[in-house]
């Protein structure tokens, strides 16, 4: 008898652990923030401001869950289903498939917000081992054989296309527009790379923890992170000659905040990211701001200047031509990179 | 008296329950396992059997299963030696704390593979607590497939040491005083008359050691340097592949490795029969 | 077998017969390598997840348990457990039931389908569910207009643990069973008790000890998995992330405090498994398929 009783409280116990209590416990609002790579810093800060911003303005509370990876899977995380109220990618043409494919964002969503939806830019720096020994000075540099490059998958992650695009930007101003000519620089630098990681972030812990490669193409902020988390004394920033402005844009996903019912707070997140404490704490996590009057002058100064191509160059002509043209499958990406035996 | 007819492939029996636990066994096992299975078949199957070949012989492919295989087969080795060992000084000597020694066998079985994976690469990094020594010394361990090895020895540990303990412990000591009254010397004891009866043992656990390795993972990522055609394991390219959303690519590879673990398993089966034929039990 | 007169060498208890055993030289040897095979490959990696863990202090630990996505991940993970180990009890009784107390055709080959989870890369485990589940999957188009999401949510970490699962209980409590055989229960039964009263009251504290082997098998590796639910769980940072993925992210945002802390307490529950483990062993040897497999 006391047995079955002793059984029967066992399986209601364990019944009552089974009842799902998935997420914060609490019924205040949550956000999904659908990031790239290198951010998880940056929105750590950014969310606790605005979410101390929020509570100030409306007195609720708001709990921003964040998901980091490769820009271009983490696009199709959110075209497969994954619930983002908000999506802050690496590029364009990340956020233009989601529009594309699923619907769930207008196709001119990047009107919606100053600058081209972009609150923070970037562009593509090199990292070096302290001492640079192996005297990697700029691009020319990286196809000399012998020279390890590190640099990430294009197929998944977005600072790995703009680092591919920064390369055939300086190969297309040094061959005058030769195509040929670029295509076999561009070429040439793939064979020096011995692994490809699925994003910004796992190329810098290859490079940095791993110690593989001799020169880590990276995100300027993902560069200067590393020497402030991991060792100035260790590592090096190297500028090249000619870079390119890589415009990592913001927005909203209409289909899933009407859907969960978070359409203003995930607007207002939007928005405080252009304000001026959203672009203080952009800058002081070394992302270029969109409006660099509101940041504060010492941490702008460590910005290097470079001589800076655009993705709506004549040659690129936009990412609606560059995505298909390079990234698709049996691009010129895939033409290039035949992992060396 | 039941009254209801037995189906033929079943004996009669008292006991009630038989529909309902066999019902509920196969559902459960169906839903869980088999369609699941199914659904990776019929996933490769789509692809045409040209298709499943081209994606399944890709350099790459072939290359990570050649990593996976071949630094599974050395770690079972390296197991098999030292696990034998092992298992025979636990099993035949007192020392002290060796009971203690003998519970922390199971912990590769018991620690999940990720805090493995963190804590060997901790230990074996340039910067690590053997790792600083080791790398002067020439012997890069972390980041190489040096480390996949050191990470596939932990984890196939206790499948040796543990297959051989039984049948160690069943060992009859009258066959080895037989061969010293015939004047055999104990090593020649050993190698000509005890390990031959544990080999069925020793072989079912190298089996499993390497069963176990090949679709190993969590462990090894962290101390692997994920070079493609270098360090690169099987599992991981099935990773890196559906990051890419190429599904076709990762349900071959997944579907081949699927197939060399059946034919693993069936080994297994094939020794415990043979070794239960020869010895009476596994 | 041993002696008639008593070693006085203090941590020999009995010394066994010459000629059965080995040279003292070659014990030493072999013990030797055994201490120091097992201190490298299987000691220190223990104790480096404490010491790492602890490096940056008590305070500094406990403050890095106590951050909002691990202890969400805590949650989850406890959660998970908490679904997929009773699921696979109630299996395991279920399957052990059907196969050791009845004789039909076919129960060798249910008993290897029962193990193939086994023989399965936790990888593939995962993807098996994506490639059912996922939005180009099979059901993936049924499940979106049902709006219903079981990869990158929990429940597609749920089954996918049941999967890797799956086996450890039946695992345990066929061989018991079968070995046990059906008298008991046909005594019951010709006494007038039912099914299910023989069940609770018979044959489950016949196997009571292998059944709990198993849960904590079960468990250990429920809370533990790591490849399977990497691939399905979409990594939403306080919302798909168990412990183990927990440590991963902590230690690709260079928070290796924070990583060896998660990675602490599973070594914490993987000791706890494995004292519980060898009490078991120890005292109810006899009761266990441990000591009658492989």
């Amino acid at each position: 008898m006391t047995r079955r009783r002793r059984l029967r409280s066992l399986f209601a116990a364990l019944a009552i652990a089974a009842l799902p209590l998935s997420g914060p416990a609490s019924a205040d609002t949550t956000l999904l923030n659908v990031s790239y790579d290198p951010t998880r810093e940056l929105y750590k800060a950014i969310d606790a401001a605005f979410a101390a911003d929020w509570k100030a303005k409306t007195g609720e509370t708001v709990t921003i869950e964040q998901s980091h990876g490769g820009s271009g899977a983490q696009a199709r995380a959110v075209i497969d289903g994954l619930p983002a109220d908000v999506v802050t990618l690496g590029l364009e043409a990340d956020i233009d498939a989601i529009a594309d494919k699923t619907k769930k964002i207008p196709a001119d969503w990047k009107k919606r917000l100053p600058n081209d939806s972009a609150p923070y830019t970037s562009t593509i720096v090199f990292l070096v081992r302290k001492g640079n020994p192996k005297g990697i000075k700029d691009w020319d540099d990286l196809v000399k054989p012998g020279v390890q490059v590190v640099t990430a998958n294009p197929k998944t992650s977005g600072g790995a296309r703009w680092n591919y695009l920064a390369a055939w930007g300086y190969a297309n101003a040094k061959f005058g527009g030769d195509q040929a000519k670029v295509k076999d620089f561009v070429t040439n630098l793939y064979r020096n790379v011995p692994v490809l990681d699925s994003g910004a972030r796992g190329s810098t812990t290859t490079f940095a923890q791993r110690g593989i490669g001799d020169v880590l193409i990276a995100w300027e902020n993902e560069a200067f992170l590393a020497l402030n988390e991991l060792g100035a004394d260790k590592f090096a920033m190297v500028v090249p000659s000619i870079s390119i402005k890589a415009v990592p844009p913001v927005a909203v996903v209409d289909g899933n905040v009407d859907e969960r019912g978070t359409r203003k707070v995930a607007e207002a997140y939007l928005q405080f990211l252009y304000s001026d404490a959203g672009q203080k704490i952009i800058a002081r996590s070394f992302y270029r701001p969109a409006n660099p009057k509101a940041a504060d002058p010492a941490d702008l100064q460590r910005f290097p200047s470079l001589q800076l191509v655009s993705i709506d160059d004549p040659e690129f002509g936009g990412w609606a031509k560059v995505q298909p043209m390079h990234f698709a499958d049996g691009g010129v990406f895939d033409q290039i990179y035949r992992p060396s035996n | 008296m039941q009254s209801r007819a037995a189906p033929a492939w079943k004996r009669p029996s008292i006991i009630p329950g038989f529909g309902l636990t066999l019902g509920f066994t196969l559902t459960y096992l169906g839903l869980i396992v088999l369609i699941p299975l199914g659904g990776l078949i019929l996933r490769s199957s789509a692809l045409g059997f040209s298709g499943f070949w081209a994606l399944a012989t890709d350099p790459r492919t072939l290359a990570a299963l050649k990593v996976s295989f071949g630094l599974s087969f050395i770690a079972a080795a390296i197991n098999a030696v030292f696990g034998l060992i092992a298992a025979w000084v636990l099993v035949r000597y007192r020392f002290p704390g060796q009971k203690l020694l003998d519970a922390f066998i199971d912990l590769p079985f018991a620690l999940p593979t990720a805090v493995a994976g963190i804590a060997l690469t901790a230990i074996y990094a340039p910067n690590g607590w053997l790792g600083q020594y080791l790398e002067p010394l020439g012997l890069k361990i972390a980041y190489t497939p040096n480390g996949i090895l050191v990470a596939l020895i932990f984890i196939g540990l206790p499948f040796i040491v543990r297959t051989l303990q039984p049948v160690m412990e069943d060992l009859d000591v009258e066959t080895e005083e037989a061969a010293a009254t015939l004047g055999a010397r104990r090593r020649h004891t050993m190698f000509r008359v005890i390990l031959p009866a544990l080999l069925p043992a020793l072989l079912t656990g190298f089996a499993l050691a390497l069963a176990r390795a090949v679709g190993e993972y969590g462990s090894v990522i962290f101390i692997a340097g994920n070079m493609p055609y270098v360090s690169e394991i099987a599992p991981l390219l099935i990773v890196m592949k559906l990051q890419e959303f190429n599904y076709a690519a990762a349900t071959v590879i997944a579907t081949v490795m699927l197939a060399i673990s059946f034919v693993l398993l069936l080994v297994i089966n094939l020794l415990q029969a043979w070794s239960r034929k020869r010895l009476g039990h596994v | 077998m041993s002696d008639a007169t008593l070693s006085t060498t203090s941590f020999v208890a009995a010394r066994p017969p010459r000629v059965t055993t080995e040279a003292f030289w070659v014990r030493a040897i072999m013990i030797g390598i055994t201490l120091v095979f097992l201190s490298v490959f299987v000691l220190l990696p223990l104790a480096t997840v404490f010491v790492e863990a602890l490096r940056g202090g008590i305070s500094a630990y406990f403050s890095a348990l106590a951050e909002r996505e691990t202890f969400l991940a805590i949650e989850l993970t406890l959660l998970v457990a908490a679904t997929s180990v009773p699921a696979n009890l109630v299996f395991g009784l279920a399957a052990s039931w059907a196969i050791a107390k009845f004789e039909f055709r076919g129960k060798s080959f249910l008993i290897t389908l029962i193990d193939l989870p086994f023989s399965v890369s936790p990888v593939t485990s995962g993807l098996i569910y994506v490639i059912l589940f996922g939005a180009q999957g099979y059901f993936g188009h049924f499940l979106k207009s049902a709006g219903v999401q079981i990869i990158f949510a929990v429940p597609g970490i749920v089954l996918a643990t049941m999967f890797v699962t799956f086996p450890f209980v039946a695992r345990e409590l066929i061989p018991i069973m079968q070995e046990q055989g059906k008298r008991d229960e046909e005594a019951a039964l010709s006494l007038g008790a039912s099914g299910l009263r023989t069940f609770f009251r018979v044959t489950l504290p016949n196997v009571k000890w292998a059944l709990l082997y198993g849960v904590l098998l079960c468990n250990a590796r429920a809370m533990g998995e790591f490849g399977a639910v990497s691939v399905v769980s979409g990594h939403i940072r306080g919302h798909t992330n168990t412990m183990p993925l927990q440590v991963e992210i902590l230690y690709n945002d260079y928070n290796y405090a924070g990583a060896f802390a998660v990675a602490s307490l599973l070594a914490l529950l993987a000791l706890i498994t494995l004292g519980l483990k060898s009490l078991l062993q120890w005292r109810f040897a006899g009761e266990l398929a441990a000591n009658r497999r492989h």
